[in-house]
């Protein structure tokens, strides 16, 4: 009897659950979905750190023996013996006064999604840099191939948009922009969705008739025509959108997580709960989310790349984010407008198409993962 | 024709092999059987023994490539039904050999009409018709005991009961008039008299037929009754064979003897009428509406339970004893208010039927309830651990996390589960070890009162008479009240003082245990009784189809 009391501590099995593993085992067995996660992920966390790859502003300064984050921090230029509110770190003059007096480290990429090149060799938009020969990309520097500034750092990779801003940095940050926006939507309306799913389902009843039909008329809502009046009343932004776009998106979820509830509320370890005077709620979450969780995480990457898709058409369409945010929408409008410059609808095309292919793979991945009948050799 | 004594099946060194996950486990390990001409073989043994998948791949209907076979020979009228293209295994499955399943409603197609599936077998392998079909299939149908087959011809399975259904399925097993009929657990999802019933059907037409019959169970009682031999099965082995009188007068192996001892045994706790009441009603009443008509108005109800009153002392146990249907389980949620009902319910001396979900919490903790089926009962995404103590963090939440731990190791203990398996998942245990589980964690909070539903339906024989023994320990011990749901009649002897027969809602007999079990006045019971303990069928009025 003693013996009993001294097994305490559970064994070590490892911070997953077997049937977490094993799922884990099965979405590793999707090699191409697995591949997938990691590109998006990588990829992911790069455009996190935007501002350290493309910005027009050092990451580190060394000026007269103080270290500067002009990254973080917003230094007034008089600090340099300027006269601006903001640092322009690109102006000759700025850089040449630092160099003086310490050093910079730059981001690989010196322009953030908003700063023009002065220095473009022609009207914008221009052509990524490797389609120009060496006199043409320095041909907009005042000293032309010799000038000291006409070099890899500053060169445009993929060329400029219609306002000589630097495409490379505006996808990195329309990329990001894209992501968070997509994943924020989806957290949310799965949040809503899954709530509005489990209450109608575990309750059942009037419960559900109600929320059902009102889901009806709610979803025969035409949404885009919706979304456009919305954008023309209310001032676009991230925000806004991101509200309008829950009000709709979140009946995707109901139905399945409803039918799962509605499955799974008479399962004897429901009632056993309920006879042990288990609440509701706790029951709701404890014993049958997980089971809705299930279809909710299978249907999440669909849901997301359905978002970003949503998302790049209203930019598309000049609804969506305020002007001058970095946007893949904008950036195939572009595209589109200058269409003797194909380098921006085809930048645009390749990676809303890389993001989409790579998030429908891991979806994939994730739906095999969850499938208890899928067998892998 | 050459050899008469030559048998019609002949199984030899057959073995079977599952691949899964990288794995191979061998479920049948070397089984060789034969079967004569006009003889009943039964192939008995408990849930896991292989026996359904030794049926099952005489026919080949295992789930190939994932089930192989290692070795072994099936040979039927001398054809090797191993070795056999798939165009001679259709020519002999559902003509010469033909099955029969467990779960009737569920190997109907129920989007077609009884007519029309008789006929397709008959279609398939035949020679018949469409003109002959149909008095063929009525012939069928009257072989198997339908009445009134012209009726039922254009019934779909929904409107049939399960004892017709299985009926239904047996007509078509003979359609084609086959050499041998595979029945594989036939009767285990019957009530007991409708498995009287069907069980003296499949005889008279084996007999009046001259079919062989290869008939799987894990009943022991059936095999008696029905079976000329009988192969013993355990772990994919079959440890012995013979005739059944030899068999079960004088076993051989450990392995049979068990099984023959291992009926749950035993007698309840003397009455004591100085305990106190712990559960009382009167006139308990469940009615669901029926609702007709646009305005959903409530035309009539369907009366579940229908007035019944019960008294239940500390240390004694109620059973509540009655057919699919009979509203035996919806009385025992009513009772424990997990569903609502009208009528007086009193539990320890406080009338509860009025508690809204706050006042009965504190109730909860001596009213437990354990469930029929071990495997739904138990969240499968929890440790054990967690199962039990679900209840203590509700109940006594001022418990620190060692304490709890302690409670919990305790009640597994007492369940006689070794606590250091509180951490694994439910299914890493066997139906009887999760049964345990599932006492334990009512226990947990140390119950006046349990309602057992139907607690060893889900389980091998011998594992019902450990999970009784270990129920009237239990009882002994804490003085626990039980109400015991139950449609096995041997179970409910071992353990009831008290008994309720119940019959659509309402109470046929009521009294005590023993003196119901002696002497049953009700024409209802007696039929009942004839059914459980000697498998006969009753021809009477009170007896559904």
């Amino acid at each position: 009897m003693t013996r009993v009391s001294q097994v305490n501590a559970p064994p070590r099995t490892g911070l997953f659950s077997p049937i977490s593993l094993r799922r884990w085992g099965n979405f590793k067995a999707n090699r191409r979905g697995y591949w997938s996660f990691w590109i998006f992920a990588v990829l992911f966390g790069l455009s996190l750190c935007a501002e350290l790859i493309a910005n027009d502003r050092p990451i580190i300064a060394s000026y007269k023996g103080e270290i500067l984050f002009p990254v973080a921090v917003d230094y007034p230029e008089e600090k340099f013996g300027g006269f601006l509110a903001q640092t322009d770190y690109r102006s000759d003059f700025i850089q040449n006064e630092i160099d003086a007096h310490g050093w910079t480290i730059w981001p690989p990429i010196r322009y953030s999604y908003q700063t023009a090149n002065a220095y473009i060799p022609h009207s914008a938009p221009t052509p990524p840099v490797w389609l120009l020969s060496r006199q043409d990309r320095c041909a907009g520097y005042p000293q032309g191939v010799n000038d000291p500034e006409c070099r890899p750092a500053n060169f445009n990779w993929l060329g400029t948009d219609d306002q000589a801003r630097d495409v490379a940095a505006r996808i990195i940050y329309g990329f990001r922009i894209s992501v968070l926006f997509g994943l924020i939507l989806t957290a949310l309306s799965a949040l809503v969705g899954v709530t509005a799913g489990a209450v109608q389902g575990y309750f059942g009843g009037w419960t559900d008739l109600l929320m059902q039909r009102f889901i009806e008329i709610w979803s025969s809502m035409p949404v885009l025509y919706i979304l456009l009046i919305i954008a023309a009343v209310l001032p676009p932004g991230f925000g806004v959108l991101l509200g309008i776009m829950l009000l709709f998106s979140w009946v995707g979820f109901v139905g399945i997580v409803r039918a799962e509830f509605l499955r799974a509320r008479n399962f004897e370890y429901v009632n056993a709960a309920r006879a042990l005077g288990v609440g509701n709620v706790t029951i709701m979450f404890r014993h049958l989310l997980p089971n809705a969780m299930v279809a909710t995480l299978t249907f999440l990457p669909f849901i997301l790349s359905g978002s970003i898709t949503t998302l790049t058409s209203l930019d598309f369409l000049g609804f969506g984010m305020p002007p001058g945010s970095p946007s893949l929408g904008e950036l195939i409008s572009q595209g589109k407008t200058n269409i003797e410059a194909p380098w921006l609808g085809l930048t645009a095309f390749f990676v809303l198409s890389i993001m989409l292919s790579l998030l429908i793979f891991v979806g994939e991945a994730t739906r095999d993962a969850f499938d208890p009948r899928k067998t892998f050799r | 024709m050459s050899d008469v004594t030559e048998p019609l099946l002949s199984i030899r060194d057959l073995s079977v092999a599952f691949h899964q996950g990288g794995k191979t486990t061998l479920a049948v390990d070397s089984v060789s059987f034969d079967i004569q001409r006009g003889e009943v073989l039964a192939l008995v043994g408990e849930s896991g023994s292989g026996k359904s998948v030794t049926a099952n791949s005489i026919l080949k209907l295992l789930p190939y490539p994932a089930a192989s076979h290692p070795g072994g020979s099936i040979l039927f009228k001398g054809q090797d039904l191993m070795r056999a293209t798939d165009a001679d295994l259709r020519r002999v499955r559902g003509n010469d050999i033909t099955m029969i399943f467990q779960e009737p409603m569920t190997s109907l197609n129920p989007l077609h009409t009884i007519e029309k599936q008789i006929a397709e077998i008959l279609a398939l392998h035949g020679e018949v018709s469409v003109k002959t079909a149909r008095a063929r299939v009525l012939e069928l149908l009257n072989q198997v005991g339908i009445r009134e087959p012209e009726k039922r011809l254009a019934a779909y399975p929904h409107e049939l009961s399960g004892g017709q259904r299985q009926r239904v399925m047996i007509a078509m097993a003979l359609a084609n008039r086959p050499e041998l009929l595979i029945a594989d657990e036939p009767t285990t999802a019957l009530d007991v008299t409708v498995q009287a019933q069907i069980l003296k059907l499949l005889k008279d037409l084996q007999v009046q037929h001259g079919m062989s019959m290869l008939f799987i169970t894990h009943d022991l009682g059936i095999v008696r009754k029905f079976a000329d031999r009988v192969c013993v099965m355990t772990g994919g082995k079959i440890v012995e064979s013979g005739p059944v009188v030899e068999i079960f007068d004088n076993p051989r192996h450990a392995y049979t003897r068990h099984l023959l001892t291992s009926e749950p045994k035993g007698t309840p706790p003397a009455r004591d009428a100085a305990k106190p009441v712990v559960l009382e009603a009167t006139d308990v009443k469940v009615w669901f509406p029926i609702k007709a008509g646009f305005m959903r108005r409530v035309v009539d109800y369907v009366k579940a339970v229908d007035g019944i009153d019960m008294r239940l002392r500390a240390g004694h146990t109620l059973g509540v004893v009655g057919e699919s249907g009979s509203g035996k389980t919806t009385l025992g949620l009513a009772l424990t208010r997990l569903i609502a009902s009208k009528g007086r319910i009193a539990f320890v001396g406080k009338d509860i039927q009025d508690y809204r979900f706050a006042r009965m919490k504190p109730l909860r903790a001596r009213m437990q309830v354990v469930f029929q089926d071990p495997f739904g009962s138990l969240s499968p995404r929890m440790p054990i651990a967690d199962i039990i103590a679900e209840g203590l963090a509700i109940h006594e939440s001022g418990l620190s996390a060692t304490e709890r731990d302690r409670r919990v190791a305790q009640a597994l203990e007492e369940v006689g589960l070794d606590p250091a398996t509180r951490w694994r998942f439910p299914h890493e245990f066997s139906g009887g070890q999760r049964q345990r589980v599932a006492i334990a964690r009512a226990m947990v909070l140390k119950p006046k009162f349990v309602m057992l539903d139907e607690p060893t339906s889900a389980l091998d024989m011998s594992v019902q008479a450990q999970v009784v023994d270990l129920l009237r320990d239990l009882q002994r011990r804490h003085d626990l009240a039980y109400l015991f749901i139950s449609h096995d009649l041997k179970v409910v002897r071992a353990l009831a003082n008290d008994m309720i027969v119940m019959r659509l809602g309402k109470v046929m007999e009521q009294g005590p245990a023993d003196e119901i079990f002696d002497a049953p006045q009700h024409a209802y019971t007696q039929a009942l009784m004839a059914a459980a303990f000697n498998l006969e069928a009753v021809t009477s009025s009170v007896i559904r189809e």
